[in-house]
């Protein structure tokens, strides 16, 4: 059966993760709105580190300037749908596309030129901040002042243009979510998944096997920025606004990586415990604050800070291969790379 | 415009530039030397700002009086980051590093945030509205005091790397790590030393530049980009090259700012940054890596 094995899960792993996913589907059911709305943001940041993730804990490409894909999916699509009338879905396409070809850009250009390591981190986010002042001063989609796509009151839910009630964006989000996890899997099983860890390992080593490291590389980029475009045009018909300063901010890259970092870098879950662990604490950080009537606006950042430094210095693979272990979940190994 | 305002904006660059310089001076040090990414290099310089911010307030002192003190404090904080944090991640893997520096960087920075909020501070020296003029040009002479002692602290700094025992040994590090642990040198102290040095680095650029800007806790992730880009385009490692660069990216902002839109001038040394990477990845100054 060894066909049916996800991401190398013993069978009682198989089953924990079913009931994961059965507990998030029925959580509507219980959840007020705000633990729907700090359940969407668990998803999205699921969702965006698992797309962080194929870079770096894949192919090992750090991109520390991942906003500018959320950016740029979350402007083509709201621009189609505000000034054309373009549904999302098909706003999406264009959206994924934009930022592929951003991604490409961006991938062609280091790697051609053997721009690697601290380099490359650092060429995108000069290309983040770069779109962040840019998307300033383009007046079509609003310029410093933000870009809002219409707000109405919706009494069903229209998901062919993902405009309605929270309920609906969080099955959407999950879906994302699953998808992304599935793909990841199948990614990190084939061919090319292979080939991305041979470079993550020893790139000369797998230069030398015959491995043509630009071009996967490249395919890395722009699947993850792909995939991440998605991520902003679902933040952009979410939250209804998109500002520069906000969503092609630096502090909005480092949100995305965390998840994947504290979780556990090139695992396929350790973005999503990442994304609950890190979300969920300091979503009920703020809850204990507002409780005693401290309203402080570093303090989640600040969290954000100590939780890296704690993971990053105590457990340097993060919390998920600790985690396996303790769940007697460790891959058999075979699966013990990709795991 | 008459040419003269052109030529007014760019000396007030170049001025802008040296400050700039001194501060990527500091990372180009912690690089060559201890091979670690002080991804907190911003942050610092904005910790530094508010140090004099804060002595202006409350003391009237001078910044350009306080430069080498909060140089001095900046030293220490360098040292014992360097010792307490940074030293069991030198071997470790690069996006390591990164990360313990980004995370050291979060905290500042909302550290500020959440101490002195997130208006605008600055520093009104009684002789912020002075200029110099020279022949038909006019010359701010706060950039002038602050570009003169970035100059002095950069002059210093290389004279003790050149001409010093430690700065030799320092130097004999950052050449041959295995080298300088086999005659015996104390190589921990020394990186601690150089990471000291090098946020002393920062210190006395960001008591420079808070007479030239206002300064907010959101600064500090856009300096440490400046920083790199400079470095980068300057060329690694090159103590010459870190100033050239900085003198570079002034003028290119102050340029920028006049011909297109303030607002946007940073757009310009991203451009030169690619530009850079692309064509001579080793900076203007640098040795091609062997």
């Amino acid at each position: 059966m060894s066909r049916m094995r996800l991401g190398g899960l013993r069978p009682h792993g198989a089953a924990l993760l079913a009931l994961l996913l059965a507990g998030l589907v029925a959580a509507p059911l219980f959840a007020n709105d705000y633990l729907l709305t700090v359940l969407i943001l668990i998803l999205y940041f699921a969702y965006a580190g698992q797309a962080w993730n194929i870079m770096m804990g894949f192919a090992g490409q750090l991109s520390l300037g991942h906003a500018i894909y959320v950016g740029l999916g979350g402007y083509t699509a709201a621009a189609l749908f505000v000034h054309f009338g373009i549904g999302p879905w098909i706003g999406l396409i264009a959206a994924i596309a934009v930022a592929m070809l951003c991604g490409a850009i961006i991938g062609f250009l280091a790697f051609r030129f053997g721009v690697g390591g601290v380099y490359f981190a650092i060429l995108t986010i000069a290309f983040a901040e770069f779109a962040r002042i840019g998307f300033d001063h383009i007046k079509w989609t609003g310029a410093s002042g933000g870009f809002f796509l219409p707000v109405a009151q919706y009494a069903y839910n229209d998901l062919w243009h993902l405009r309605g009630k929270p309920v609906m964006f969080y099955y959407v989000i999950l879906v994302l979510a699953v998808a992304a996890f599935v793909l990841c899997h199948l990614l990190l099983k084939s061919r090319m998944g292979y080939f991305w860890q041979a470079i993550r390992e020893d790139e000369q080593a797998a230069r030398a096997l015959g491995i043509n490291t630009f071009r996967y590389k490249l395919y890395a980029v722009v699947i993850s920025a792909g995939m991440t475009a998605v991520a902003g045009v679902f933040f952009a018909f979410f939250y209804n606004n998109l500002f520069p300063e906000q969503i092609f901010h630096i502090s909005r890259s480092i949100e995305i990586i965390l998840g994947p970092i504290i979780g556990g870098i090139g695992t396929l879950f350790g973005p999503i415990i990442g994304a609950f662990l890190l979300t969920g604490l300091a979503e009920s950080m703020n809850e204990i604050m507002s409780a005693f009537g401290l309203d402080v606006p570093g303090a989640k950042q600040i969290f954000y800070g100590i939780c890296l430094l704690f993971v990053v210095m105590v457990l340097p693979e993060g919390v998920w291969p600790p985690l396996r272990k303790l769940l007697r979940l460790e891959p058999s190994r075979r699966d013990h790379r990709e795991q | 415009m008459p040419a003269g305002i052109y030529l007014n904006v760019a000396i007030g660059g170049l001025l802008t530039g040296l400050v700039y310089g001194l501060m990527a001076l500091g990372l180009s040090v912690i690089f060559g030397v201890v091979r670690v990414v002080n991804f907190a290099h911003g942050e610092m310089m904005t910790v530094a700002m508010y140090i004099a911010v804060v002595l202006f307030a409350a003391l009237k002192l001078d910044p350009l009086v306080m430069m080498v003190p909060i140089a001095a404090v900046l030293f220490v904080f360098g040292y014992a980051l360097q010792r307490g944090l940074i030293n069991p991640f030198i071997s470790r893997p690069e996006h390591s590093q990164f990360m313990l520096l980004v995370a050291v960087g979060l905290i500042l920075i909302n550290a500020l945030l959440i101490i002195f909020g997130p208006d605008a501070r600055n520093v009104q020296t009684s002789y912020s509205l002075d200029s110099f003029l020279v022949g038909p040009l006019i010359v701010d002479a706060t950039k002038v005091y602050a570009g003169t002692a970035a100059i002095a602290f950069a002059v210093a700094l290389f004279v003790f790397f050149k001409f010093t025992m430690t700065g030799k040994a320092i130097r004999a590090c950052a050449d041959n790590y295995t080298g300088a642990l086999v005659v015996g040198l104390d190589v921990k102290r020394l990186y601690a030393l150089t990471f000291g040095l090098g946020s002393a680095c920062v210190g006395a650029a960001g008591a420079m530049l808070v007479m030239l800007i206002d300064v907010t806790p959101q600064l500090g992730p856009g300096f440490t980009l400046l920083a790199f880009i400079i470095v980068i385009t300057g060329g690694l490692g090159s103590m010459p090259g870190a100033l050239l660069g900085g003198l570079l990216i002034g003028l290119t902002e102050a340029m920028a700012g006049i011909f297109f839109t303030p607002s946007a001038k940073s757009m310009f040394s991203f451009a030169l940054l690619v530009l850079v990477l692309l064509f001579r990845p080793q900076g203007i100054l640098g040795k091609k890596a062997s």
